[in-house]
């Protein structure tokens, strides 16, 4: 075996695990990319069916709990988008507070949340929250 | 006054760091031993410097003293002893402060362990360490600054978050740090290696007990955050591909490619650019793990603070330091003596094969993790890469590289025959598929079986080797044994995560009490839900019964927190742990009168995940803990 064969299979090898690993990133990336949109982004253009994450403040007095089934609203302060969940939301949510919810849009127009993610720590907005409120001109600085 | 002391020891210690990042530089070049030696003592003098600025910063926060802001903000004279030590690491100064302490531990290591290392060899090391040091001091001084004071002080600080209030979140950090840090020992020594034009084995043991100890340190530190989220996030999870998860895996991939081929250059004298890329890879992921937590860049569970001024900071030291040697290495990498050859069927072969996998699943690990942030900043929208995209991804990549485990053990090196050791492979491939068809029963996924078949062929594949050896009266050095043990490691966490992820079970209800509910064969009945109080909580603590067949299982006292200050909730589970299954109890809000929502959980395995990783750690000290080479 000499040092430049070695190499050659060495080279071949390596483009082999990194095209495997290109095609494997490639699909997955199609399939499972999840966008983000704020309530606003979904009131000029409501896309049902697709995975997707929306974030916003839990509007004040819209959370309405029956058992593990809770409804609520979540807004930008411009436009809001109603949201079904069942099962325990998590410890840190509540009204007033900025959430980041997955799912899907239903075809009534409400969002049939799979998943619902408060900030482990209270002191800080999730970052895609600010940034939605920031686009709807609703952003009042760092006070919560 | 302390606070004061403790600000110039770190402004000290930053100008020694100068110091020592340019004179022995000078003095290797001039072969000047006068000028060489200043590495050594200046890393003393940095190590006391830092220390000093550390103790003081302590010494905030076990007194409680909120003159400073960042006790202030994350300490509260109502906090347990333990937590307001660990609460120095538990915000953003102190843990870079922790990290430069960390790495100044390391700097005053060399000196003190490296006596026979060839001089120019060590100051220029110390010089690459003290260049990493000047950049975060630095970095703490001007925007991060641990000692601001406050005026006027107020009474009381603003508390710790009480999920941080956890033994296994303590100690957490401290371990995870010591991995990114140590890594940087490999780093600087592969940088100096390049300036010197010399990578031999000599170089590569002394380098990899440094990077055996730092890997050590990161499986633990993994391990502790991924035990924490399991049992105190209360949704039984043990890994969420959070890209502050993802910033731990990535210099753990690399790194654990590195342990293996810094063995090659010690064995055969071979794969040395390959070594010292992969050095500098590892420790350019430490930093970036570091900051993609520091700098906030990234929504995450664990970001602590988005200060535009710090994230352009990081970004300027990452390119200076990974630009910098990577521009070294494209000039000086192609002068490096290329060392023994050895066929592609070969243990080092099998070697170089799972390395390169090591490194590809780090890269779509970065790429994924990453990936929201170039979508954000070239405007193709917001999106977040989840555990989908990891699984079909990161998961593909890691079958082949169980199977290169299960193999490589069998074979020589330079050339392997796989006609000698054909019967021996059959063997183990045979043990593997037979254990793959033996829990087909059990259902689950497809692939179940696929991870329990791989699992028990690394198994049958680790074991092979020591017990020829053993059967042929050779005896086993620490070294073997401690691989040994941590391969098995690897085959045990397989186990646990296939457990987890194809036979757990989970309900979730409104419970009544006297409420009787079944998940995988255990029934759960709530007996009661009392008030009780804590030192700084109140809660609710649920009583079940738990039973198994008739049988009785268990009593689980599962509670839901409100801390005082700050009033927070935070959820306490109830975990019952047999070697078979974990049984596993969430109470939640209350539903009605005499009714909570509750979360049970049944899944199987989840213990072997935590033995696999202290087996990991366990091989790892075991075979650093052999001085002579075998």
């Amino acid at each position: 075996m000499t040092r430049k064969r070695r190499r050659l299979y060495f080279v071949l090898l390596g483009m082999l695990v990194l095209g495997g690993a290109t095609a494997l990133v490639l699909t997955a990336l199609k399939d499972n990319l999840v966008y983000f949109y704020s309530p606003s982004d979904l009131a000029a253009k409501a896309v049902a069916g697709r995975r997707m994450r929306i974030g916003g403040l839990v509007e004040e007095g819209s959370v309405v709990k029956d058992g593990t089934q809770a409804r609520f609203k979540v807004t930008d302060l411009a436009h809001d988008v109603g949201v079904r969940y069942t099962g325990v939301l998590p410890d840190l949510f509540r009204e007033g507070q900025g959430v980041v919810i997955e799912g899907r849009l239903g075809t009534d127009g409400v969002f049939d949340a799979s998943e619902v993610l408060a900030k482990h720590d209270e002191k800080y907005m999730p970052k895609d929250v600010a940034d939605s409120l920031k686009k709807a001109g609703q952003w009042k600085g760092e006070a919560r | 006054m302390i606070a004061e002391i403790g600000h110039f020891a770190l402004t000290l210690a930053l100008a020694v760091a100068m110091v020592q990042t340019v004179v022995p530089l000078i003095g290797a070049a001039r072969q000047d031993n006068a000028l060489m030696a200043v590495s050594g003592s200046a890393a003393m003098a940095q190590l006391v410097c830092v220390a000093i600025a550390f103790g003081a910063l302590m010494h905030g926060y076990v007194t409680s003293d909120f003159s400073l802001l960042n006790v202030a903000q994350n300490s509260h004279t109502q906090k347990p002893m333990l937590y307001k030590v660990a609460g120095v690491w538990g915000n953003h100064e102190g843990s870079l402060l922790l990290w430069a302490l960390i790495l100044a531990l390391f700097g005053a290591a060399v000196p003190v362990a490296g006596r026979n290392l060839p001089a120019p060899l060590r100051a220029r090391a110390l010089a690459v360490q003290a260049a990493i040091a000047v950049g975060f001091l630095l970095f703490i001084l001007f925007t991060s600054n641990p000692f601001e004071r406050l005026y006027p002080a107020p009474t009381d600080g603003a508390g710790l978050n009480p999920m941080l209030q956890d033994p296994g979140l303590a100690f957490h950090p401290p371990f995870l740090y010591l991995g990114y840090v140590g890594f940087s020992m490999a780093f600087s020594f592969a940088v100096a290696g390049l300036i010197e034009g010399r990578i031999d084995a000599a170089w590569a043991r002394w380098v990899r007990p440094w990077t055996l100890a730092a890997w050590i340190a990161l499986t633990l530190g993994i391990a502790l955050g991924s035990w924490w989220a399991y049992y105190t996030l209360g949704w039984g999870g043990w890994w969420y591909w959070d890209p502050v998860e993802n910033a731990s895996l990535m210099p753990w991939l690399a790194g654990t490619a590195l342990l293996h081929s810094i063995l090659v250059v010690e064995k055969r004298e071979s794969l040395k650019s390959w070594t010292v890329l992969l050095a500098i890879i590892t420790f350019g992921l430490s930093l970036l793990g570091t900051f993609l937590v520091r700098s906030g860049v990234l929504t995450s569970v664990h970001a602590f603070a988005t200060d535009p001024a710090r994230g352009a900071f990081v970004l300027i030291l990452l390119l200076v330091v990974v630009g910098g040697s990577l521009a070294l290495y494209g000039l000086r990498a192609p002068a490096l003596k290329a060392g023994g050859v050895f066929a592609p069927v070969s243990r080092e072969g099998l070697l170089l094969f799972g390395n390169v996998l090591l490194a590809t699943g780090a890269g779509t690990v970065l790429l994924g993790t990453l990936y929201p942030l170039i979508a954000d900043s070239l405007d193709l929208g917001k999106v977040s890469v989840g555990p989908p995209f990891f699984n079909a991804v990161f998961l593909p990549l890691m079958a082949p590289l169980v199977l290169t485990m299960a193999a490589a053990p069998s074979l020589a090196w330079k050339r392997g025959h796989l006609a000698r050791v054909r019967s021996r492979l059959g063997l183990i491939g045979g043990f593997g598929m037979g254990a793959g068809l033996a829990v087909l029963p059990l259902g689950g996924p497809w692939w179940a079986p696929l991870g329990i078949g791989l699992a028990a062929g690394v198994l049958a594949g680790t074991l092979a080797e020591p017990i020829l050896r053993l059967r042929a009266g050779a005896g086993l050095s620490r070294r073997q044994i401690g691989m040994t043990a941590a391969h098995l490691g690897v085959a045990l966490v397989i186990v646990g995560m296939v457990g987890e992820g194809a036979w757990s079970s989970e309900a979730v209800q409104n419970q009544s009490i006297g409420q009787t509910v079944t998940v995988g064969g255990y029934s759960f009945a709530l007996n009661a839900v009392e008030p009780v109080k804590g030192p700084n909580y109140t809660a609710d603590r649920a009583d079940f019964d738990v039973t198994q067949a008739n049988r009785a299982f268990a009593r689980m006292a599962p509670e839901r927190r409100v801390f005082t200050v700050p009033p927070r909730p935070a959820t306490v589970a109830a975990i019952r742990s047999t070697p078979l299954t974990d049984v596993y109890a969430v109470i939640g809000e209350a539903a009605g009168p005499n009714t909570w929502i509750t979360r049970l959980y049944v899944k199987p395995l989840v213990i072997w995940l935590w033995i696999g990783a202290l087996m990991m750690a366990g091989g790892g000290l075991l075979s650093l803990s052999q001085r002579k080479r075998s």
